[in-house]
């Protein structure tokens, strides 16, 4: 599957790893919900590193879209929830 | 994998789905979003030119408040050797606060420098993305009809909406992070400029270097005295020499020999740190 990172791009992760990243995923979003900024900053630093080191990197000129769409390392949660909010509209340019 | 993360690249479909709806004949939404491309390649390289801009104040400005760190260093070493202590402790705190400027600054530094990578590679990849795109929109134009091109239009626009969104939110940031700097630099700049920025006409002086001078000078003075009474006292040969002014070099070399070595050292062109200590703290 394709897994892109916001501002960074994207990586084909082979299926056999997704559930080591469900698992980091799991603690990204319980971080959301229970607005817990460290564990956010946390979960979301060893997802991403998780992604960057058994992904492949997508070639710059392959046109693919993304199952999933993680943000990028330094996000905040109010940055996280504003990818969310319906509104989002404002937000994704595009 | 379910969750956020899913939800989120179907927010950023939706949103492509949007800009496909818009046009009747789907050859003109690729026309369209074509030109909205380059559109966004133009505003990812003002972007990184604005972060390089904003980099280089930045840089501009830790040199101006390292110099003028290195010159409270120097006038604390003078304030010491003249046995002022209070100047030189004055001197000192005022350093600390312009050295915790300097951290901030370099923070900042390291900061946009991050930024400006990121922006150059997501131009790289915005422009190959692009490239890509322009070959699958010339071939669905030249060969198929507008209702065949229809089924045709999803394919090729798969991964460029999504690269756009991702894109356009990173200059997006960049663009508020620049502007948070600037206001900052801004402060920044007021204090070099109000501070130990060079001052050609070496007119405005801090205070540390106006009192300085005037112990440099007022030993001057004293020094002048004592060498008038030793005169006065001494022969008259001596006398006459020294106040005519007619270089006699071992009698004149006291009350020059003194000055460089005292004032001409605080002389130097720097501006001044004024009133604004508390700034700087």
């Amino acid at each position: 599957m394709i897994v892109r990172i916001l501002g960074e791009g994207q990586w084909e992760v082979p299926d056999t790893e997704l559930e080591r990243l469900n698992a980091l995923d799991d603690q990204v979003e319980q971080a959301v919900v229970g607005s817990d900024e460290d564990q956010l900053a946390l979960a979301l630093s060893e997802l991403l590193s998780e992604v960057r080191e058994v992904g492949t990197p997508v070639p710059d000129e392959q046109l693919a879209d993304s199952d999933l769409i993680l943000p990028d390392a330094g996000s905040s949660l109010a940055d996280v929830e504003a990818l969310l909010a319906e509104s989002s509209d404002g937000l994704i340019p595009g | 994998m379910a969750g956020i993360f899913q939800r989120m690249s179907m927010i950023f479909r939706a949103k492509a789905d949007k800009t496909l709806d818009k046009y009747e004949d789907p050859r003109e939404t690729l026309d369209y979003s074509y030109q909205r491309q380059l559109e966004l390649l133009q505003k990812v390289r003002r972007g990184v030119a604005d972060v390089a801009t904003s980099r280089k104040r930045i840089e501009l400005q830790a040199n101006g408040l390292s110099s003028q760190a290195d010159k409270l260093t120097s006038q604390a070493q003078k304030a010491l050797e003249v046995g002022r202590e209070d100047l030189a402790r004055e001197a000192l705190t005022r350093r600390s606060g312009i050295q915790q400027q300097l951290t901030d600054l370099q923070a900042q530094h390291a900061q946009l420098q991050g930024e400006e990578e990121k922006l150059v590679r997501a131009s790289q990849r915005l422009q190959a993305k692009v490239d890509a795109f322009r070959t699958k929109k010339e071939t669905i134009k030249a060969t198929y009809s507008a209702a065949e091109a229809q089924t045709r239009i999803g394919e090729a626009f798969t991964g460029i909406s999504e690269e756009m969104g991702d894109v356009g939110l990173a200059v997006q940031r960049a663009e508020d992070k620049t502007a948070q700097l600037q206001a900052r630099a801004g402060a920044i700049d007021e204090l070099l400029a109000s501070g130990a920025l060079d001052d050609p006409t070496g007119t405005s002086k801090d205070d540390i270097t106006l009192e300085l001078e005037q112990l440099a000078s007022t030993s001057d003075v004293e020094n002048e005295l004592s060498r008038m009474k030793a005169s006065i006292g001494g022969g008259p040969a001596g006398g006459t020499q020294a106040i005519g002014g007619a270089s006699s070099p071992a009698i004149e070399a006291q009350p020059t020999s003194q000055a460089p070595t005292t004032a001409g050292g605080f002389q130097q062109p720097a501006g001044s740190t004024q009133p604004n200590a508390g700034d700087l703290r």
